[in-house]
């Protein structure tokens, strides 16, 4: 009876978590996309010989930091330009044919693997021989940056709560089954009953206890994932171009061996805290 | 097998429950704790299961000093003695063969082992045909039976009764004490606390006596007087 109410808690303590785990993973997973996005610009001194560029390419290629970088020539640069500032005035762009305006313009677009990084890079870059001006943006990169350390820190919070929370569900439910059992472990005492042998059937409850409570929310959540991704699609089509839901798969990848470690680890610890304070044993 | 040297044990404030106790008790024996209420025979049975220490003096079963045995050695100490209550303290979900089987198992026997003893036990308590049955559907005798079976299965040298006839009628109080006879002669030291007066007359073995903490009669039965 109060394992069943035990398991059930638990399973909503779980759930709750793997609830949050999955939309902190989308919200990650959209941070990154934006990330990804950022870029550094680095412009070269003018008269620069295509050997130091190729040079300063391996330097950037070098760096941890950097995920990916590509080299946009003067050329590739002025036509961008005259694709998004003379479009459909192909002949006031003509003037300009034999006569590249952006000649010095030739750069390196450097992305990131972690946009707090951002900053070190840019100092680096500064102090390269042969470059002349390193664009970045730095709101962009704070901002992205000081999000995902909010996320970090509420999902610290919030586990950390559920994890107390589970812990004292679990203890309560030890608390009553050595209370129900006491005649039988007074008896085991007086046989001659081991610490261990008493305290096995009560650890092996809570473990029980919290593999089943973790198994059970994963379960209903692997079913629920999808059809919550569908919904809010056609609910909030508008929604659909700005959110890329990570598969469940991919959540399911991290989130099965977190919840079973949790709901095992959270089934032990409150078992084995709770056995040692009311069994002395 | 069991002395006890000035023993006293006082609970948290007032008249102590054992008062410079000095008792030995030789291997085979059997003798009878009898005294009030209130006592101090509980106390006494606790003090030798190392339920509980004593504030003064020293006690020594089968050899060894109970204040040196450390708090993981106890279980290993308690599989020496046997101990029979008056409440039977039978597991009630679980029937007769299985409440025997459990003293084996709380001592890692193997179940082949528990096969082949339990049964043998039983028979000698006299309860093989009922190894089916659950302690309420037992008399009172019988769960008694089932409790001393339980004690013994683990062939331990000393047999502690606490009042092991307190609940029962004259009939079954005379065949569980005809049993605890039975089991002495096999070799086994049975010490009984009682407050059953008639039988203890008739028995005539050892009767010690205490009364407010203190022993104020050791004798043979036949020299037992009041």
């Amino acid at each position: 009876m109060f394992s069943l109410a035990s398991i059930a808690t638990m399973s909503a303590c779980i759930f709750l978590f793997g609830l949050f785990f999955a939309i902190v993973t989308n919200f990650q997973s959209m941070v990154k996309e934006a990330e990804s996005g950022v870029a550094v610009t680095v412009f070269f001194e003018p008269g620069i010989t295509q050997e130091q560029i190729e040079a300063i390419g391996n330097e950037i290629r070098g760096r941890a930091e950097v995920s990916d970088y590509q080299f946009v020539s003067a050329e590739e640069a002025w036509m961008e330009f005259k694709e998004d500032y003379f479009k459909g005035h192909a002949e006031a762009a003509e003037g300009f044919a034999e006569d590249n305006p952006l000649a010095n313009s030739a750069s390196y677009a450097i992305y990131l693997s972690d946009v707090s990084m951002q900053p070190v890079l840019v100092d680096y870059l500064n102090g390269l021989e042969g470059v002349r001006e390193v664009r970045h943006s730095a709101t962009v990169a704070n901002t992205l940056s000081d999000f995902n350390s909010l996320i970090g820190y509420i999902s610290v919070g919030i586990i950390l709560i559920l994890f107390l929370v589970a812990i004292f569900l679990i203890s309560n439910t030890v608390t009553t089954g050595i209370a129900v059992r006491r005649d039988e472990i007074g008896i085991m005492k007086l046989i001659g009953a081991t610490d261990s042998f008493v305290r096995a059937p009560f650890i092996v409850e809570g473990v029980l206890i919290g593999l089943i409570g973790a198994i059970l929310p994963l379960l209903l959540l692997y079913l629920l994932y999808n059809k919550i991704v569908v919904y809010i699609g056609a609910k909030f089509s508008f929604l659909s171009n700005l959110i890329n839901f990570v598969p469940v798969d991919k959540v399911f990848h991290a989130l099965v061996p977190a919840a079973l470690v949790l709901g095992v680890g959270i089934g032990f610890l409150g078992s084995r805290i709770t056995i040692r304070k009311h069994l002395n044993v | 097998m069991i002395k006890l040297q000035h023993v006293s044990k006082s609970y948290s404030a007032g008249i102590p429950a054992l008062n410079d106790v000095n008792l030995e008790i030789e291997e085979g024996e059997f003798v009878f704790v009898v005294g009030d209420s209130g006592s101090g025979k509980s106390t006494l049975i606790k003090l030798l299961l190392k339920e509980l220490d004593p504030t003064e003096g020293e006690i020594l079963i089968n050899g060894k000093r109970l204040g040196a045995i450390r708090h993981k050695q106890i279980p290993k100490f308690r599989r020496d003695l046997g101990v029979v209550f008056q409440d039977f303290r039978l597991l009630k979900d679980r029937n007769v063969y299985d409440n025997v089987a459990f003293a084996q198992r709380v001592i890692g026997a193997s179940v082949r082992e528990s096969r082949k003893k339990v049964p043998q036990m039983l028979s000698m308590v006299g309860l093989a045909a009922k190894y089916k049955s659950f302690p309420k559907q037992l008399s009172g005798g019988e769960q008694q039976r089932v409790a001393i079976a339980r004690a013994l299965i683990n062939r331990p040298k000393i047999l502690l009764a606490d009042e092991p006839t307190g609940n029962l009628d004259s009939n079954n109080a005379w065949e569980i004490m005809k049993l605890l006879e039975e089991i002495n002669e096999r070799g086994t030291t049975v010490v009984v606390v009682t407050h059953n007066m008639e039988i203890v007359k008739v028995m005539q073995k050892r009767i010690i006596t205490i009364q407010k903490g203190v022993i104020i009669s050791d004798v043979n039965g036949g020299e037992y007087e009041n």
